[in-house]
């Protein structure tokens, strides 16, 4: 099998070569960094990558991995590749979002405040990759502090969609849905608080896992809004996916919102036919505001889990209408509160003149926070403010209590509920500058699903006029496994997930 | 003029004594290096989270049970947020709407008796860093070892009526806390230090004045001038025809007076919410009678005890129950003494050892005689081997070179003259050489009566046993 198509193919596949030694871990990511020495120019989907660093890394997976296989090689029940846990990755690069602390890596969360900020410690979620053996391939690029759904509020500039480079990734992990997409990263992680790792999946034509709230630590993960913030993948397929979270899920002592729970594997159900599973279908997703080709698209896999034994059931989300609003008064009131830490004092940017401490605040934070982060700052210190808490956060809690009461209703009646990720497909670069809000309603179907706290995938579903679309797949609390199993089925009897888009420069169409 | 009465209500911040701080692994030992006791959690980095010290909650429902309040079977951590450069996540997590502790009450006793203060309510939270204004060339410096530490701040309703009773609802509470070892109260260290608030009004009126509030009060004796001053400055003002403004002032113990820090114009708007880091807290009834089968017999409830069963006057059970150690080395005294009357243990404790731990400024743990060493002294003064007057010299002796009293008495001769036959001989002798004081004496003038007193210690060297004595004398001038 040629390098290129190699690391074309599936993680598993890459994972197990490696183990094989059929590859060294060294060829494998500087295969990955010339493509994105050629490519990021254009697509910018990294903000930072260290080739030296990388490779050497990937040279410790070689010396590991070599002696792994002395090791095993002859033995009469040598397995495939190494299966425990620590290794089970190993010399596999993954990019992660720069938004996961990265111990002697610039972690920027897309900032201009946090341009020239080494993060002195790894998150756990790096921890994880890091003793799975996995080689850390660089910095993906994201809308600042995660605002944004489009990778146009990064201050390292925007994400072009490899599907058509003048259309947005989506976002805000833009940067690690289209270097997937692009075949400049085998998969890649993610953080997801209203939509931003299905949105770009969806956009971008990749296969993307939100997790339950609590299934990944959030520790070292530079926080949006806390109660929302939930880190997750990016891959190929949705087997890959399984293979990321058994890595990346886990109690945390340090994070004291990560539950801990014994669940069989997430690759458990894989495999397993969908005969006799609801799917839910909520109908007023698929109103005037959905786009049609979108509509068609999700119809007709639908229509395939359907053929495959599934039942389809109407579900009601009332609720959900409300998501949005409700959303944009939580996660800024969080947002405005978390991002006080980001004051000049101790580390990140520092405004050069300052006559007294307030001009220093006042300045650092007016020259580190570009406008989409700003403009949440004030709204969520506006509805917390004295006078205005109830009318604005305490209704917005009552309001997301409701819609998760919709969907504990809507799981009585099915087993998963499926639809659309976004109701339009990629807008063009600039499209929405004027419109901040015409932006936040392309979150419209995902934002119930944090508001909830439950696990939501984003599957590659077909294309409208050329531009990727997603289907949306969402599961009872710590359901994943559920999920992953419907995705991979639906990946068994179609290709959407295996489109590559040509014309990305450094990598073979 | 008019008849003011003051009004008074004390926030408390106890630092709670656990190794390490509220919501981190980092130490909260005092005195460190600066900054070398912050870890990534204290110093607010990107990315980091909150986790809750079990040992804090645990203090924290101590408390709760000592003052009989309502233990939050479930408590909410709130952000208060503002930007200060020694407050690194630009919040500090407290406690808002749902405090842990809910009401309770303390007993404190003044010169006018005994008065049941109602408690508010009591919170977790955490403490800031240290911004340090002086010897850094014109900078301030920032040292955040103190960023993180575990505090408990205690809340009282405005039951308090003047300085006295202020200090002594403060010494009680410190007492408390110590008692009950959530809090070493060390002072000097900023481990317990009050915010008083304090408002005058007409007596009679039933609405409260304006209050302000005096930050940061660090000993009792700042209190007690904080609120002496604070209130004849509100006096003065409304007399003067001004009025009250709410507002925060510091106390200046050099000029003794308060000064205006900030006005409630000023007041921030803190922005409370949920921290949604930290899922609410949730004590169990079992957790909760768990640490009351480890809570030791409160102060409040060995005071009735002495008084009770041991027949303590008030004063005397007051000073025993004051402090942890107070009450311990007299639990320890009588243990050994079993014998010696519990008033006489009392009274040496709070008389001579007291004093004697005053002038050494040395505090009842610390004492250079132990409770041990006490009871083998009070046993001989119970038997009547040493008078009162021989068991205080001797009790000097043991302060000041040590050493058991038995041996004392033996090695300096000081047992007490019992023998009645000996002691009736050197009466008789001095009765027939004092003619003129016998005759005074039978003639009606029992004063006199010291005069024989006084010669038959001084010819025993005061080894007389002074009621066998009394008694000789009475016998031998009544002829």
């Amino acid at each position: 099998m040629s390098l290129d198509s190699l690391i074309d193919g599936t993680l598993r596949g890459l994972a197990g070569a490696l183990a094989r030694r059929e590859v060294k871990a060294a060829e494998v990511a500087g295969a990955f960094l010339d493509r994105i020495a050629a490519a990021n120019p254009s697509l910018n989907c990294f903000i930072t990558v260290d080739r030296e660093r990388c490779l050497a890394e990937a040279a410790s997976a070689d010396r590991w991995l070599d002696a792994q296989h002395a090791r095993l090689v002859g033995h009469p029940a040598a397995p495939d590749g190494p299966d425990a846990v620590s290794g089970r990755l190993a010399g596999v690069p993954i990019a992660h979002k720069d938004i996961f602390c990265a111990e002697g890596w610039r972690t920027t969360a897309g900032s201009r405040m946090l341009e020239n900020f080494v993060a002195p410690y790894d998150a756990q979620v790096i921890t994880r990759f890091r003793d799975a053996g996995a080689v850390h391939l660089g910095r993906a690029n994201m809308d600042e502090f995660a605002m944004g759904s489009s990778n146009e509020n990064s201050y390292f500039g925007p994400v072009r969609n490899p599907w058509d480079q003048t259309r947005v990734p989506g976002g805000s992990s833009g940067g690690s849905a289209a270097a997937v997409a692009a075949g400049l990263a085998p998969a890649a992680t993610g953080t997801d608080t209203g939509g931003s790792i299905r949105q770009p999946a969806a956009w971008c034509g990749v296969s993307g896992l939100k997790p339950t709230y609590g299934r990944v630590s959030r520790y070292g993960m530079i926080a949006f809004a806390s109660s929302l913030d939930q880190a997750g993948a990016f891959a190929r397929c949705a087997d890959d996916l399984a293979l990321l979270l058994d890595v990346m899920a886990g109690h945390d002592v340090r994070d004291a919102t990560s539950v801990a729970r014994q669940d069989p594997g997430f690759a458990s159900l894989l495999g397993q036919p969908l005969r006799g599973l609801r799917v839910g279908v909520p109908r007023d997703w698929f109103g005037p505001g959905l786009a049609s080709g979108i509509g068609d698209a999700v119809q007709v896999a639908l229509a395939e889990l359907q053929r495959q034994g599934c039942t389809l059931v109407d579900i009601d989300l009332p609720a959900s209408a409300h998501a949005i609003p409700a959303y944009y008064v939580i996660a800024p009131a969080e947002a405005s509160s978390n991002l006080s830490r980001f004051d000049g004092v101790r580390f990140g940017h520092r405004a050069a003149d300052y006559r007294n401490l307030d001009e220093l605040y006042e300045r650092s934070r007016a020259e580190g926070f570009g406008p989409e982060v700003k403009r949440r700052i004030l709204i969520g210190s506006y509805v917390l403010s004295h006078g205005y808490y109830d009318a604005y956060y305490l209704q917005a809690q009552k309001v997301r209590r409701l819609i998760a009461e919709d969907f504990t209703r809507a799981f009585a009646q099915c087993d998963l509920i499926a639809g659309p990720v976004t109701p339009t497909s990629a807008f063009t670069l600039g499209a929405c500058n004027d419109d901040p809000v015409q932006m936040y309603l392309e979150d419209m179907y995902t934002i119930p699903v944090n508001l909830a706290g439950l696990p939501g995938m984003s599957v590659p579903a077909g294309f409208d006029q050329g531009l990727p679309v997603g289907l949306q797949l969402i599961g009872p609390w710590w359901q994943e496994a559920r999920l992953l199993q419907v995705a991979h089925a639906y990946q068994q009897h179609t290709d959407w997930h295996q489109f590559r888009p040509v014309g990305v420069p450094g990598v073979a169409a | 003029m008019k008849h003011w009465e003051v009004v008074i209500g004390l926030e408390t911040h106890a630092q709670l004594s656990t190794r390490s701080k509220i919501f981190s692994g980092a130490s909260t030992a005092f005195g460190a290096e600066p900054n070398s006791q912050a870890c990534a959690v204290d110093l607010g980095l990107p990315g980091v989270l909150p986790v809750p010290n079990h040992g804090a909650v645990e203090r924290a429902i101590r408390f709760g049970l000592a003052v009989g309040g309502h233990i939050a079977p479930l408590s909410v951590f709130a952000r208060k947020n503002y930007f200060y450069p020694d407050l690194p996540k630009g919040y500090q997590i407290s406690q808002f709407e749902s405090p842990v502790v809910q009401g309770g009450t303390l007993t404190i006793h003044t010169s006018a008796g005994e008065k049941t203060v109602r408690l508010t309510r009591a919170h977790l939270e955490e403490d800031a860093g240290k911004s340090l204004h002086e010897d850094f060339h014109g900078c301030s410096g920032i040292d955040l070892n103190r960023a993180g530490t575990p505090l408990l701040e205690i809340v009282t309703e405005p039951d308090l009526r003047s300085a006295e009773e202020a200090v002594a609802y403060a010494r009680a509470l410190h007492g408390l806390v110590r008692w009950i070892e959530i809090c070493d109260g060390n002072m000097q260290e900023g481990s317990f230090r009050c915010d008083v608030n304090v408002s005058v009004r007409p007596v009679g009126q039933a609405e409260y004045g304006t209050r302000c509030e005096i930050k940061n009060l660090n000993s009792f004796r700042f209190i007690e001038r904080a609120v002496d001053c604070e209130v004849k400055r509100q006096i003065e003002l409304i007399e003067d025809g001004g009025t009250v403004r709410q507002e925060t002032r510091l106390y200046d113990p050099e000029r003794d007076e308060t000064r205006p820090m900030r006005s409630k114009e000023d007041a921030q708007d803190y922005r409370y919410f949920p921290d949604p880091d930290l899922p609410p807290l949730r004590i169990d009834a079992a957790w909760v009678r768990e640490v009351a089968a480890g809570l030791p017999e409160l102060p409040s409830a060995r005071r009735a005890r002495y008084q009770q069963e041991l027949g303590l006057g008030v004063y005397d059970a007051g000073l025993l129950t004051a402090s942890r150690e107070a009450g311990d080395y007299f639990e320890a005294l009588r243990a050994a003494a079993p014998a010696v009357d519990a008033k006489v243990c009392a009274n040496w404790v709070n008389g001579e050892l007291a004093a004697a731990l005053n002038r050494a400024e040395l505090d009842f743990a610390a004492s250079r005689v132990s409770a041990i060493q006490l009871a083998g002294l009070l046993r001989r003064l119970a038997d009547g081997t040493v008078s009162g007057k021989i068991a205080k010299e001797i009790f000097e002796l043991m302060w000041s070179e040590g050493g058991e009293a038995d041996a004392i008495i033996d090695a300096k001769g000081l047992r007490q003259i019992s023998d009645s036959g000996a002691l009736e001989a050197i009466l008789r002798d001095i009765v027939e050489r004092s003619p003129a004081q016998v005759a005074e004496y039978r003639g009606g003038k029992e004063k006199v009566f010291g005069f024989f007193v006084g010669q038959a210690m001084k010819a025993t060297q005061g080894k007389a046993n002074p009621a066998q004595l009394n008694e000789l004398l009475r016998t031998l001038l009544a002829g």
